[in-house]
């Protein structure tokens, strides 16, 4: 079925932006699409501002050189202030990657498939070494995989230390092993866990398999001398044979990649992803005909993402759905899509990372291990509403400082934000620094012209009749733009 | 009229909030006071073991090499709570209310339900239905219903997002945590706010939680100052889970019409280096406490109607696992206080740590259902009759065994 441009920018870009219509148009909705779906290198207004960010170019273990500062240091309170400094660094390095490739990367889909596959594989920037892997982890172990193998972003996954770290795998040892020291002392099943549940299978397992995952899993952990800081330790690893899911495994290294590559093939993780993948694209409660769909294709191809992704897409359910144009923007979709369609670049990451913090859904800081939630019904709620109507109303009267300027002192903090809004302007004379404050206030044309192929006319027209401050605001804030 | 009804018609008349609502509807507000019930949840499996020990017990000692809690009188040892059990000494914040009798707990209690996923046990204590994937909604939603409050700032959880515990076809609200809660935003203002009407109220999908936000922030913050101005005398908020639940109980104090409040806490899946006395756990329990402490200080007489209900998804091993923490396990320790609670017991079937008692060899058992809990809370504290409760536990059959005579 062929879909609208309007369709095409809802459902598989971050938001429509100004001129997006034409990009699509102009080779035909066709070739757009079969082009995002081969997405090339980023273009260089993209790779300019990630050149030289250590978060996302150095190695794992060159991070942890240059950015771990070790415990026992940081009982000096100096060392502990520089170190919470470099890894704020890293964190701002990672997320203004993300948010700047999310804006601005004409490879829309790809970014989209991002955040859904991060977030699929969920670590959680603040636990500890993840700070200094996340953004690396992002880079290599999800980035390169949202359009190829399953399996491959598994194992990748599955080698990375921020997921070793992050779901305790490294510290999953036999205890029987003389060769045990430190903080290593025997089975740890928390990976064991989640890969089946979270990651693959989905809640098809037993306590059994968890118990011989977690044996078959020892020794699978970290090393500082290795470039990629992956090691598998015959020495630390249980090399019994465990029966798993019904399946033999002998111990050993090459048991496990075969255990991930199982893991990776079963009916019910191509069901599960596809599932998940409807979910985010598609409808909360995606159609069971599309997950099948997509389920078989996952099966006849052996988890090529690619063509899953594109058996999604041309599914008449998926136009369908866009259609209705009902799918509840996440947090962070719908801050992208805040600041695609006004044209403001994330030149300051600060405001934006708070707002998606204050929105409940802060970048890189899901604690725990099932990732965000996609639904409605788990982001709407009366007080995240009027968040975003606040975030509406700073971004669009230009009070949210994104655009970089050469001041020292920013005031980038929501708090700070929220005192400089008109709303606090009725209380006179309350913040008198910030009224002569340059703003960059949206341009309500720039916005109209970015948005009117999917907002109706009676928003349109309410905006242009709103007070002036406010039109742009109106739109961003509008009920239409909290779907795609 | 009350000074908070007031200031609430004083909003609709000068900001437009063109509300459905009229004196008649202030009446029954007024009519919905009554007793108030708080349930804190702790997300992440809190290790009950080391919460209410029992340290009598040698197993416990054996099971436990790094991060058993020393024995009472010990150095950094437990708080003695009845010759048998120890409280973790790093919630001596509650000790005085377990001493005055207003502080129990339920040993070994927790879901039927022996799925050891955090997600699925979560949503199944949420819902109240264990077992059965996929209930829409909360059982405090369910619980407004059947109390029939009227206004969704009657029941309010605290945070971000809505939790799947207070989803549903009965209005209820969120407020946000944190010091800036109660800080003007720019839709509290009229112009902001006409403009956004005019979008909002009649749409479709969003029309009724806009017309909810806007009521219920103004009203929740209104209830907030208004205490702020008497009681507090400015004094700076606390931070963490004591400032939200101060905030909690002085919107509360001041607005009695405010029932149901949900709270919850993260950071209890110690896998690792869970510590004892002191370290990771030590560290949540701490907030835990003195924000229970604060909230009981800061609602005064209110505490009388209230009951605070602490529970968690699912226990640990009670084994230490290889790194020095704890795994995924099945029963757990749920607490009950309030003014309305014969405190000052541990309530359950507690069967000991025997390994032949432990549920597969590994965990505490679950002899208590959680369900039975919130059922006689349901009956006694709130008031609600057999049918009632059976719409908010539905399919359930209550038992009283071992918790009998909690609530007064």
């Amino acid at each position: 079925m062929k879909l609208s441009t309007a369709q095409l920018m809802d459902r598989l870009t971050l938001g429509p932006a100004p001129g997006l219509a034409d990009t699509i148009e102009h080779p035909g909705a066709d070739r757009w699409l079969e082009a995002q779906l081969s997405p090339q290198a980023d273009p260089v207004a993209v790779s300019d501002r990630l050149d030289g960010l250590d978060a996302i170019s150095l190695d794992p273990v060159q991070l942890f050189q240059r950015y771990w500062i070790p415990f026992k240091k940081r009982k000096d309170s100096a060392e502990r202030k520089q170190y919470r400094k470099q890894l704020r660094e890293l964190y701002f390095q990672t997320a203004g990657a993300r948010l700047w490739r999310g804006y601005e990367s004409p490879w829309q889909l790809r970014e989209l498939l991002v955040d859904f596959w991060f977030n699929h594989f969920n670590v959680f920037f603040r636990k500890g070494l993840c700070a200094l892997w996340t953004g690396n982890y992002e880079q290599e172990a999800i980035r390169p995989h949202v359009l190829g193998k399953f399996s491959d972003m598994l194992l990748a996954t599955a080698r990375h230390p921020a997921m070793l770290f992050y779901l305790d795998n490294w510290m999953n040892v036999t205890p029987n092993s003389p060769w045990i020291h430190g903080r290593l002392k025997g089975y740890n099943e928390n990976y064991a866990r989640e890969v089946m549940e979270l990651h693959t299978i989905g809640l098809h397992y037993h306590q059994a398999d968890v118990y011989g995952a977690t044996h078959l899993l020892t020794g699978w952990g970290l090393d500082r001398h290795s470039e990629s800081g992956f090691r598998f330790r015959p020495r630390l690893h249980d090399s019994a044979a465990q029966t798993i899911l019904g399946r033999r495994f002998e111990g050993g290294e090459d048991a496990i990649e075969d255990f991930f590559r199982f893991l990776a093939t079963r009916p019910d993780t191509a069901q599960h992803v596809s599932r998940e993948l409807a979910q985010y694209f598609v409808a909360d409660r995606p159609p069971e005909k599309l997950v099948a769909h997509m389920q078989a294709r996952f099966l006849a191809t052996e988890g090529d993402l690619k063509a899953v992704t594109e058996a999604m897409i041309e599914h008449p359910a998926f136009a369908a759905a866009a259609s209705r144009r009902d799918k509840f923007r996440t947090p962070y979709r719908y801050v992208l899509a805040l600041l695609r369609a006004s044209g403001v670049p994330p030149d300051n990451v600060q405001p934006i990372v708070g707002a998606l913090r204050r929105l409940g859904q802060p970048l890189y800081g899901c604690a725990t291990p099932n990732g965000w939630a996609n639904t409605q019904a788990e982001w709407l709620s009366p007080d995240a509403l009027t968040t975003r109507l606040d975030l509406a109303v700073a971004l669009g009267g230009g009070w949210m400082r994104v655009v970089q300027e050469n001041e020292t002192d920013m005031p980038g903090t929501m708090s700070a934000m929220s005192a400089a809004m008109p709303g606090a302007m009725a209380d006179e004379n309350s913040n008198p620094i910030h009224r002569d404050q340059t703003r960059h206030a949206v341009d309500v044309e720039t916005l109209i012209g970015a948005l009117e192929l999917v907002l109706p006319p009676s928003t349109l027209a309410a905006a242009r009749s709103a007070p002036k401050r406010l039109r742009a605001a109106v739109l961003l804030g509008s009920p239409q733009m909290q779907y795609c | 009229m009350k000074r908070r009804d007031f200031l609430k018609a004083g909003l609709a008349s000068t900001a437009g909030l063109m509300l459905p609502i009229g004196d008649r509807a202030w009446a029954v507000r007024a009519g919905a006071q009554g007793p108030r019930l708080a349930v804190v949840f702790l997300r992440g499996a809190v290790d009950g073991l080391n919460v209410v020990t029992p340290y009598a017990e040698d197993e416990y000692y054996e099971y436990r090499p790094t991060i058993a809690l020393p024995r009472p009188g010990e150095g950094d040892g437990l708080l003695d709570l009845d010759g048998h059990f120890g409280l973790h000494p790093a919630l001596e914040a509650v000790l005085p209310l377990w001493k005055k009798k207003e502080l129990a707990f339920v040993h070994a209690c927790g879901s039927p339900d022996p799925n050891r996923s955090h997600f699925e046990a979560q949503d199944y204590m949420e819902t109240a239905t264990p077992g059965v994937p996929g209930t829409r909604n909360g059982w405090m939603n369910r619980l407004a219903g059947a109390l029939h409050l009227a206004h969704a700032e009657d029941t309010v959880a605290f945070g971000s997002t809505e939790p799947l515990i207070t989803r549903g076809a009965a209005a209820t609200t969120t407020f946000p945590t944190g010091r800036g809660a109660s800080r003007t935003m720019p839709m509290d203002r009229d112009p902001v706010q006409l403009a956004f009407d005019a979008l909002y109220r009649k749409d479709r999908r969003l029309g009724r939680v806009y017309s909810e936000a806007v009521r219920s922030r103004a009203a929740l913050r209104s209830a907030l100052e208004q205490d702020m101005g008497s009681a507090s005398q400015g004094a700076p908020d606390a931070k963490g889970f004591s400032g939200d639940a101060l905030r909690a109980a002085r919107m509360m104090v001041a607005d009695p019409s405010i029932r149901l409040v949900f709270f919850q806490l993260g950071g209890w899946d110690t896998h690792i280096n869970e510590g004892a006395t002191h370290g990771q756990l030590a560290n949540h329990l701490k907030p835990l406490g003195d924000g229970l402490a604060a909230f009981r200080e800061a609602l005064g007489p209110t505490w009388r109607e209230t009951v605070v209900l602490v529970v968690s998804e699912f226990g640990r091993t009670a084994h230490e696992n290889g790194n020095r923490g704890t795994d995924h396990g099945h029963g757990n320790v749920h607490w009950v206080l309030g003014g309305a609670v014969r405190g000052g017991r541990v309530y359950g079937d507690w069967r000991g740590l025997a390994d032949d008692a432990l549920y597969q060899h590994r965990d505490v058992p679950v002899t208590t259902d959680f369900r039975s809990v919130i059922d006689i809370i349901l009956a006694h504290h709130l008031g609600l009759r057999g049918h009632a409760r059976a719409t908010v536990l539905p399919g359930f059959m209550p038992s009283r065994k071992g918790i009998a005579g909690i609530i007064i």
